[in-house]
C-alpha cells in the first residue's frame, strides 16, 4: 500500500540546499534593498522631484523663459538650537516669472563670542511644487564659517519651471514658500545642539 | 485520502526517544520543537496579558491610579505589542502549529534542516530574554523600559529614549527576526521538495498553503525591518542620521521602511489561521473545503497586494493625494480575496452536516470577528476618514479584532482541534466551550466600546483621559476581566485532560477530518512517514 519514494534522500537533499540557498540569497537582498532605499529614494526624488526636493539644474535659456505668468516665492528662515547666528532674507517675497532667473540675498550674522560653521538644509510648500522650483546657484550647496560678530549675504539663483502650468495639482498655484534652516556643522554635516554645545565629535548622546 | 495508516504503528515498538535534556534542549524533532514553540507562546503569551492587565486597570478610571509615571503605562503598551506580535501569535502559529503539522500533512519525515529548525527556536527565547531584559533597564529619561510603542518610530525611538532599553528591544527584534527568517526558510525549502509522492502543490492542504505564503512573507519583509531597526541601531549609537533631519536623514523613511515590513507582518499573523480555519470548517461541516483553488490562491493574492498598500498607515504624514489614492485604492482591492476566503467558509458549511464541537466554536466565532474587523479595516482603509481616525481607539478596536479575535482565536481553535493529536489525551468538550462563551463575549465587551471611544477622539498610548471617555473605558476594562477568567478554564480544561485516563482514537474527528496527520496514531510516533505515503486520490475534493 505504500511505495517508496522514487527520489533518493540524495536528489532530496540537493534540491532542498539549492532552495535553502536561493532563499538566504532573497533574504539578504532585502537587507542590501532596505539600505539601498536610501540612495534609491534620493535618486528618485532628484530626477522627478517627487516629495518637494528642489531640483538642481542650469539656467534655462531665453528662449524658454518667456512666460507673462508668474509665481510669489515667499522665503522663511530658521535657525536650529546650538548656533548662535540671526538669519533673514532681503526680502519677505519676490515675484518671479515663470522660467525668469531670479537671485535672492539673505544676510547670515554670527551673534556667538565665537566662529562657528554651519550649513543650511531647505525644502519648499507646497511639496508637489519641488518638482517646478529648480535651484541653479546656492548658500546651502555648501557650509558656511562666520568669525565673531561677522555677516555675510550669501545669494540663491532660481527659477520655476513653466512646466508647473501642465501639472494639474499646481497648475492653480500661485504663491510658494522656499524654507531654510541653519544647523551647526561638522565637516559639512549638520549636527544637533547638544554636540554643537560640547564640541563632541558624532551624535553620540550621554546614557 | 492517503494510505498511511498502518506503517506508522509498526515502527512505534523500536520508537526510542533521546534523554529529557537532549529530546527537549537539543531537539531536532519537528514535533517537540512544536511542542516547544507553543509551550513557549504561552508563557510569553502570559507576560503580555499580564501588561494588557496593567493597561486596561489603569484605564478604567480617569487619572493615574497604579502608574505614577506615564512613561511606565507606554512601556507596557510597547511590551504587550511585541511580546503579542513576536512571542506569541508568530511562535504558536508558524513556530507551533506550522512545526507540527506541516511536516504530517505534506507526508515527510521531518523539516527539511531540523538543526536549523532548532536554532530558530532557541533565537526566538533569546530575543524574548532581551525583550525581557529592555523592561528593567533605562529607556525614557527617568522611566525603565521603551516606551516607544511596537512601531519603534524615531525621533521617539532615538532622541526620546538616550537609556539602552531601545537597544535591547531592537536586539530582541534582530534575534528573533533571524529565527523567523530561518524558520522560513526551512518551510519554503520542506514544502517545496520534501512532499510526499503524489502530493502535488495543488492537492496540498491549505493550513500548508497558508504556511508556504506566509514564509514567503517573512522571507520578504523581516529582513527589511533588520535593515531599518539596524539604521536606528546606528543612528542612535554610532553618530549616522538616517532618520535625523539634522544630518538630511528623514524620520518618514523609517515609517516607510517599517511599514513594508509591518503591513505584510499583519498577514503572516493571519494567514496560518485562514489555513488552520478551512481545515476545521471542513471537518466539522464533513465537507471538502469549497472552493480548494481559489482559497489557495486568494492567501497568495492576499501575500502579493499586502506587499503594496503599506502606506495606508502613514495617511497623516503628507503624502502627495495622488500617493494617498493609490494606497486607498490598492488596500481596498484586499478585501477582494478576503472576501472569497469568508464566502467560502461560509459556503463549506452550507449544507454541511455541521457538528459544533468546541474547535468549531471557535472557527465560526472567528469568521464573525475577523469579519466585523476586516469591515472596520475597510473604513480606515480611507485616508480622509483615517485622517480622522488616525492612532485613536477606533484603530485599537480594529486591529484587536483582526488580532485578538481573529488570530488569537484560532490558536485556541487550533489547540482544541488538534490537542488529540499531539497529546493523544482530551481536553473535555465542556471546557473548550465554556472558554468560547467567555472569550467571545468578553473580547467583544472588551474591544467594542472601544469603536466608539475612537470616534469620540480618545488617542491611543495615553495613560490619561478626560471624564467623558470614562464610562465606555470602564465597560472595556470589564471585558477584559471575562476574557480573563476564559484562560482560567482553558487552564482547567488541559489539566483535566492530563488527568483524565481516557485516550484519543487516532482520528477522533471522524469522517471529515481527511488531512494525513489524522492518518497516523495519537500522539503521532516519535519519527514519521519513514516510508513516504504515496497519494492516490483528490484531497482538494476530500
Amino acid at each position: 500500500m505504500t511505495s517508496p519514494s522514487p527520489t533518493t534522500p540524495s536528489a532530496h537533499s540537493r534540491g532542498a540546499a539549492r532552495t535553502a540557498v536561493i532563499c538566504a540569497g532573497v533574504a539578504f537582498g532585502m537587507v542590501g534593498l532596505a539600505y539601498a532605499s536610501v540612495p534609491l529614494y534620493n535618486a528618485f526624488c532628484k530626477a522627478t522631484g517627487y516629495d518637494g526636493t528642489p531640483r538642481q539644474g542650469p539656467a534655462l535659456s531665453v528662449a524658454a523663459a518667456q512666460s507673462t505668468d508668474s509665481m510669489v516665492v515667499h522665503f522663511d528662515t530658521n535657525v536650529a538650537p546650538g548656533l548662535s547666528w540671526k538669519f533673514a532674507p532681503e526680502v519677505n517675497s519676490v515675484e518671479a516669472k515663470l522660467g525668469e532667473t531670479k537671485t535672492v540675498f539673505f544676510r547670515v550674522k554670527n551673534t556667538g563670542p565665537k566662529p562657528t560653521t554651519g550649513v543650511a538644509t531647505f525644502n519648499v510648500q507646497p511639496g508637489l511644487m519641488g518638482g517646478y522650483f529648480v535651484k541653479v546657484a546656492c548658500f546651502c550647496f555648501n557650509e558656511q564659517t562666520l568669525q565673531p560678530g561677522e555677516t555675510i549675504d550669501v545669494p540663491v539663483v532660481f527659477y520655476v519651471d513653466p512646466a508647473v502650468r501642465t501639472d494639474s495639482n499646481t497648475a492653480d498655484l500661485t504663491e510658494m514658500t522656499l524654507s531654510y534652516t541653519y544647523f551647526a556643522s561638522k565637516n559639512g554635516q549638520p549636527v544637533t545642539a547638544a554636540v554643537a554645545a560640547t564640541g563632541a565629535s558624532g551624535t553620540k548622546r550621554d546614557f | 485520502m492517503a494510505t498511511a495508516a498502518t506503517h506508522a504503528g509498526a515502527h512505534e515498538a523500536h520508537d526510542h526517544k533521546p534523554s529529557f535534556f537532549a529530546r527537549w534542549f537539543l531537539s531536532t524533532n519537528h514535533k517537540d520543537i512544536g511542542t516547544l514553540y507553543l509551550l513557549f507562546a504561552f508563557c510569553a503569551g502570559m507576560i503580555g496579558a499580564f501588561l494588557s492587565f496593567g493597561i486596561r486597570m489603569e484605564m478604567e478610571q480617569p487619572g493615574l491610579q497604579y502608574f505614577s509615571n506615564p512613561a511606565t503605562y507606554n512601556v507596557f503598551v510597547t511590551g504587550h505589542g511585541l511580546i503579542m506580535v513576536f512571542f506569541m501569535v508568530m511562535p504558536a502559529l508558524i513556530g507551533g502549529f506550522g512545526n507540527w503539522f506541516v511536516p504530517l500533512m505534506i507526508g515527510a519525515p521531518d523539516m527539511a534542516f531540523p538543526r536549523m529548525n532548532n536554532i530558530s527556536f532557541w533565537l526566538t527565547v533569546a530575543g524574548f530574554c532581551s525583550l525581557l531584559c529592555s523592561l528593567f533597564v533605562e529607556g525614557a529619561p527617568g522611566a525603565n523600559g521603551a516606551g516607544t510603542g511596537w512601531t519603534v518610530y524615531p525621533p521617539l525611538s532615538t532622541a526620546g529614549h538616550p537609556g539602552p532599553a531601545v537597544d535591547f528591544a531592537i536586539f530582541a527584534l534582530h534575534l528573533s527576526g533571524a529565527g523567523s527568517i530561518l524558520g522560513a526558510i526551512n518551510f519554503i525549502t520542506t514544502i517545496l521538495n520534501m512532499r510526499a509522492p503524489g502530493m502535488t502543490l495543488h492537492k496540498m492542504p491549505l493550513f500548508a498553503w497558508a504556511e508556504l505564503v506566509t514564509a514567503f512573507l517573512l522571507l520578504l519583509s523581516l529582513p527589511v525591518l533588520a535593515g531599518a531597526i539596524t539604521m536606528l541601531l546606528t543612528d542612535r549609537n554610532f553618530g549616522t542620521t538616517f532618520f535625523d533631519p539634522a544630518g538630511g536623514g528623514d524620520p518618514i523613511l523609517y515609517q516607510h521602511l517599517f511599514w513594508f515590513f509591518g503591513h505584510p507582518e499583519v498577514y503572516i499573523m493571519i494567514l496560518p489561521a485562514f489555513g488552520i480555519v478551512s481545515h476545521i470548517i471542513s471537518t466539522f461541516s464533513r465537507k471538502p473545503v469549497f472552493g480548494y483553488l481559489a482559497m489557495a490562491y486568494a492567501m497568495v493574492a492576499i501575500g502579493v497586494v499586502g506587499f503594496v498598500v503599506w502606506a495606508h498607515h502613514m495617511y497623516t504624514v503628507g503624502l502627495s493625494l495622488q500617493t494617498q489614492s493609490y494606497f486607498v485604492f490598492a488596500t481596498m482591492v484586499i478585501a477582494v480575496p478576503t472576501g472569497v476566503k469568508i464566502f467560502s467558509w461560509i459556503a463549506t458549511m452550507w449544507g454541511g452536516s455541521i457538528r459544533f464541537t468546541a474547535a468549531m466554536h471557535w472557527a465560526v466565532g472567528f469568521i464573525f470577528l475577523f469579519t466585523v474587523g476586516g469591515v472596520t479595516g475597510v473604513v480606515l482603509a480611507n485616508s480622509a476618514v483615517d485622517k480622522y481616525l488616525h492612532d485613536t481607539y477606533y484603530v485599537v478596536a480594529h486591529f484587536h479584532y483582526v488580532l485578538s479575535l481573529g488570530a488569537v482565536f484560532i490558536i485556541f481553535a487550533g489547540i482544541y482541534y488538534w490537542f488529540p493529536k499531539m497529546t493523544g489525551r482530551i481536553i473535555p468538550e465542556w471546557a473548550g466551550k465554556l472558554h468560547f462563551w467567555l472569550a467571545f463575549i468578553g473580547a467583544n465587551v472588551l474591544f467594542f466600546p472601544m469603536h466608539f471611544l475612537g470616534l469620540a477622539g480618545m488617542p491611543r498610548r495615553y495613560a490619561d483621559y478626560p471624564e467623558a471617555f470614562a464610562g465606555w473605558h470602564k465597560v472595556s476594562t470589564y471585558g477584559g476581566h471575562i476574557f480573563g477568567l476564559g484562560m482560567f478554564v482553558f487552564v482547567i480544561g488541559v489539566v483535566l485532560a492530563f488527568r483524565s485516563k481516557e485516550r484519543a482514537a487516532d482520528n477522533p474527528w471522524g469522517e471529515g477530518a481527511t488531512t494525513l496527520e489524522w492518518t497516523l496514531s495519537s500522539p503521532p510516533p516519535f519519527h514519521q512517514f519513514e516510508t513516504l505515503p504515496h497519494i492516490v486520490d483528490e484531497p482538494g475534493a476530500h
